[in-house]
């Protein structure tokens, strides 16, 4: 009887846990969008955010997107040329990186590139005391440190999204026309028919925007509540990827069922 | 590094987000047939719509003129309506006919005008009265078996 009271106990506290964990969540989401007046009056901070979270993922971000462009196109015709329609084949990696793959493979890379750096980064200044140390400075750490990252953050998603899916259509280009040999004009045409503007490409960054909020707050907020240890740290960077990769699988779904859904 | 030269490489950043977005919107997306030419409304009914849809092409020759602006359903009439948005560039006759096509087997549906041999021209707000409907494929099928069963019923009717 023990081991089981002790199990059901066990649940609750991990229940309470978590609630209370996704209210802090929150709040630290409020406090940041209350405290962002900072980014008006000292916008190099952001800027500073923005070279290292965007412009140091663009290269991984620009590979990753050629191959699936790459892998797209051989696939796509794989499949398409068994009805006999190819010429779908511009249509199928438009749609395919506009709707879906731009923005959650982007916002999957960006959690491991550019999240568990945040991540690392905020509970080293934890763990090394130098957010104690701005407290007692009079300086408030959420302000100076937090806000300039989170937007830093919520910039360079859309823009790393966007580069992806322009990026995976060129290489969806270049093996359906350059390699297979799909006419150009009708890989061109099809894709200009079938492809909207409002509800593909907008919502495409919408979706990106979302995910960038989520992953960049989800990225701080493990920082900001890691155990100041090299272990905590280490926790916390996991904790980073494997919450951030599932909130934006799970987030997608809603948004994809929000949209394009009827 | 200075911070004038990470401003320029944040700028350059962004500024690259921007160009993807406009390729998306321009090259991949259908931003460009977005005709800001004036243009003026034309109403056609049809007994049958098909799968015609919004901003669908409107096509005289295979060339597009225009696009269907709305599609509804008149309740005086039990006909469907569609509203068409002509270019101003581009007149027909009073008596031109619409009917809806398919642009290849399983293409998408498209209204096709053939102009008729009237003085009068087609003004803003005119009704084209000579219409064809969508041709429904499981109709087309349903006839064509009707048609050769009773050609055939006599014959192959089970002997008793």
């Amino acid at each position: 009887m023990m081991p089981f009271s002790r199990a059901i106990a066990r649940l609750g506290a991990i229940t309470q846990g978590s609630i209370i964990g996704l209210g802090a969540f929150i709040r630290l989401l409020g406090t940041l969008l209350a405290r962002s007046g900072i980014v008006f009056r000292r916008p190099g901070l952001v800027s500073q955010q923005v070279h290292f979270l965007g412009n140091h993922s663009l290269l991984i971000i620009a590979v990753s997107g050629l191959f699936v462009g790459f892998v797209l196109g051989l696939q796509g015709y794989y499949t398409l040329s068994r009805y006999g329609s190819e010429q779908a084949l511009g249509l199928l990696v438009a749609l395919s990186l506009t709707r879906e793959l731009g923005p959650v493979v982007t916002a999957l890379l960006f959690a491991g590139r550019a999240g568990t750096s945040l991540t690392a980064e905020i509970g080293l200044m934890r763990a090394g005391e130098q957010i104690a140390a701005m407290e007692v400075m009079a300086v408030d750490p959420l302000r100076r440190v937090l806000v300039p990252r989170f937007w830093g953050g919520v910039i360079a998603m859309p823009v790393l999204a966007a580069v992806f899916s322009m990026v995976g259509i060129i290489g969806g280009w270049i093996v359906g026309v350059l390699m297979i040999g799909v006419d150009p004009g009708i890989f061109w045409a099809q894709m200009q028919d079938g492809v909207d503007v409002i509800d593909d490409v907008a919502n495409g960054v919408i979706k990106s925007v979302v995910f960038g909020i989520t992953v960049t707050l989800i990225a701080l907020y493990a920082g900001w509540t890691a155990k100041p240890t090299p272990e905590g740290v280490s926790r916390a960077t996991t904790r980073t990827v494997v919450l951030g990769s599932l909130a934006v699988l799970g987030l997608d779904f809603i948004l994809t069922a929000l949209m394009f859904g009827n | 590094m200075s911070r004038e030269k990470m401003d320029f490489r944040v700028g350059l950043f962004v500024l690259l987000g921007i160009v993807a977005l406009v390729f998306l919107a321009l090259r991949a997306g259908n931003l460009s047939s977005f005709s800001l030419a004036p243009t003026y409304q034309v109403k056609a009914y049809f007994d049958n719509m098909g799968g015609l849809k919004l901003r669908a092409p409107v096509k005289s020759s295979g060339v597009v003129v225009g696009r269907v602006s709305a599609i509804r359903f008149d309740n005086q009439r039990y006909q469907a309506m569609a509203i068409l948005d002509i270019e101003r560039a581009y007149v027909f006759p009073d008596d031109t006919s619409a009917s809806i096509l398919t642009s290849g087997l399983l293409g998408d549906q498209y209204i096709g005008l053939t102009p008729g041999g009237d003085d009068k021209m087609l003004a803003d707000g005119a009704e084209i009265t000579y219409t064809q409907s969508a041709v429904v494929l499981e109709e087309l099928i349903s006839k064509f078996l009707y048609s050769s069963a009773s050609q055939s019923g006599p014959s192959s009717s089970p002997q008793p």
